[in-house]
């Protein structure tokens, strides 16, 4: 198994943060997994973004540059990420806020409402947890388990509360798949 | 097996350097290797050392110069400028024969340059980067692991051969997160034992030790003395990786960072019917120039990747000669190596292409870079036109 995967929305909505958890978790499931962050000149407002990578085996470079997996949390996004993915790839859109369609027909497209399942749960803050339990439900990668433990490891100073919600969030966005 | 645990590179680097014993940093801040200040002014404190945020570059690398003459495990970091401004300390750290940690987070250059990754310093390391005749050891990690456990080796060399160590990581190395374990367990460093060239407090306990910067009118003595040394490193402390080396048509030859690049290169080589291999240096000075003439005895090409300008593919043909054609492919100032088109330029190689190769003679793209000739004045390659 690997996985080469970009996280990518504005920054603020907890792409860099919901990369970290998924790396962690692959660290929990005894995989062995890299995040980098994109650093450098970005604009405000514009999309931040990150890429990891959870394998069986060795990971190469930490720079993924021909994902197997795009999660698209925003509209500007989608033009800069759905080019770049592997064919046949999985593309999750958050079609909370994005009103456009992919354009490629080579690849698997999942729409998860993130935004508003998270508001449902609770907050809309938590839509990157919703939609890491939509990829985690599409691809197998890491367990639902392993995420919730290593919350407790990479939101170390956050409330309890806050992680049962984040827990929830979890939960609702594998189920929605 | 230890348990693995998810860091960044800047801090496994902090970390494993304060577990290696190092008890004096000075630093100035630059990305990307901020975390490494920031994790030591966290830290040091508490283990006993000093962190100090210096006014300059130039104020950290003397301050580590006057650390480093006690015979404390000193050490600092910065990136790729803010080295450039520490050239003048390093050279007097080797000519005052001082142990020293430095580290150097690569981003592109020249100048200011970019904060992404880079590898444009390899010259300025593997030659010595200030004046006078003088070499450092340069260790060059490819993984958030190496990061951690290399302080440990860098400080271990410099002590036995008194001079200074650099650690020649990039941005990305230094940002990136991964599972890493350490392979040493925490140094004490009042057990490391004490050096009889140590200026210290000597209460009437021993001899006074005086460390020179300037030894009056023996400097070819010492330069010579230098030099033995030198060769002695040359032949005991050259590390180097080789992965499906035997039997490759073509051997690639990177480090750091565009090695790992060119793990995925070799991987997928396989299902391309191309059969690739790795040679990585890991200590680039002293280069490992006879095992990589060793296992490329066989192969059709030598293609080296780097992320600077034909740099590294002067060391590789000082080693090999003309007994392989050598290809550059090349990703300089900030660019980021690619596993498949590291291949399509392995593949160039072999079929006197020209896309995805870098030929130094006309700088352009296209051609096979092939020296024939004796290597010992320079670059004088003979260029090889192909279609």
């Amino acid at each position: 198994m690997y996985q080469g995967i970009r996280i990518a929305g504005f920054g603020g909505q907890g792409v860099v943060s919901a990369g970290i958890l998924l790396a962690q978790a692959g660290v929990e499931n005894k995989l062995n997994a890299s995040w980098l962050p994109s650093y450098g000149p970005e604009m405000r407002g514009g999309t931040a973004n990150c890429s990891v990578v959870v394998s069986d085996g060795e990971v190469y470079t930490p720079i993924v540059s021909v994902p197997d997996t795009v999660i698209v949390m925003n509209e500007p996004s989608l033009p800069k990420f759905e080019p770049m993915l592997k064919k046949g790839g999985l593309l999750i859109l958050n079609s909370s806020l994005v009103n456009s369609h992919p354009t490629r027909k080579d690849i698997q497209v999942l729409c998860v409402p993130c935004n508003q399942i998270a508001e449902k749960v609770g907050m809309a803050r938590v839509a990157n947890l919703v939609a890491l339990g939509a990829f985690i439900k599409a691809t197998g990668a890491v367990t639902l388990e392993s995420v919730a433990h290593a919350m407790k490891k990479v939101y170390k100073r956050a409330k309890p509360e806050m992680l049962e919600l984040n827990q929830k969030a979890l939960q609702a966005g594998f189920d929605a798949v | 097996m230890t348990q693995k645990t998810l860091r960044k590179g800047n801090e496994a680097l902090a970390e494993g350097a304060i577990r290696a014993g190092a008890r004096f940093f000075a630093g100035y801040p630059i990305t990307p290797q901020n975390e490494v200040p920031e994790y030591m002014a966290a830290h040091m404190a508490d283990n006993g050392g000093a962190f100090v945020q210096a006014e300059s570059e130039v104020a950290a690398i003397n301050m580590v110069y006057g650390a480093a003459a006690t015979g404390t495990r000193s050490m600092t970091s910065s990136s790729s400028p803010g080295i450039s401004l520490k050239q003048e300390g390093i050279t007097y750290l080797a000519s005052a024969d001082l142990p020293c940690l430095i580290v150097n987070v690569m981003r592109g250059g020249p100048g200011l340059g970019s904060i992404s990754g880079a590898q444009g310093d390899y010259f300025q390391a593997t030659r010595g980067g200030g004046n006078g005749d003088y070499h450092i050891i340069v260790l060059a990690p490819n993984s958030v692991e190496e990061l951690g456990n290399f302080p440990k080796l860098g400080f271990d060399l410099a002590e036995k051969y008194r001079m200074p160590c650099m650690i020649l990581a990039d941005g990305i190395l230094g940002q990136m997160m991964e599972s890493m374990a350490f392979n040493f367990d925490p140094v004490d460093p009042n057990k490391i034992g004490k050096f009889d060239w140590a200026v210290d407090i000597h209460k009437n306990g021993r001899k006074k030790s005086k460390v020179f910067s300037y030894k009056g009118d023996n400097l070819i003595a010492d330069v010579t003395e230098r030099a033995k040394r030198y060769g002695l490193i040359e032949k005991t402390e050259a590390r180097y990786e080789a992965r499906n080396c035997e039997g490759a048509d073509v051997i690639l030859v990177a480090y750091g960072l565009s090695s790992r690049a060119c793990l995925e290169a070799v991987s997928k080589a396989e299902e391309k019917g191309l059969k690739v291999g790795l040679f990585r240096p890991i200590t680039l000075w002293p280069f490992p120039s006879k095992a990589l003439k060793e296992v490329s005895q066989k192969a059709k090409g030598i293609l080296v990747v780097e992320q600077s300008l034909g740099q590294l593919v002067q060391d590789v043909k000082l080693a090999v000669g003309d007994s392989v054609p050598v290809g550059l492919n090349a990703y300089p100032a900030g660019g980021q190596p690619d596993g498949e088109q590291i291949l399509t330029a392995a593949k160039s190689l072999l079929t006197g292409k020209k896309e995805g190769l870098f030929d130094l003679q006309t700088h352009a793209e296209g051609f096979t870079y092939e020296c024939k000739r004796d290597l010992s004045l320079g670059v004088q390659g003979d260029r090889k036109e192909v279609k």
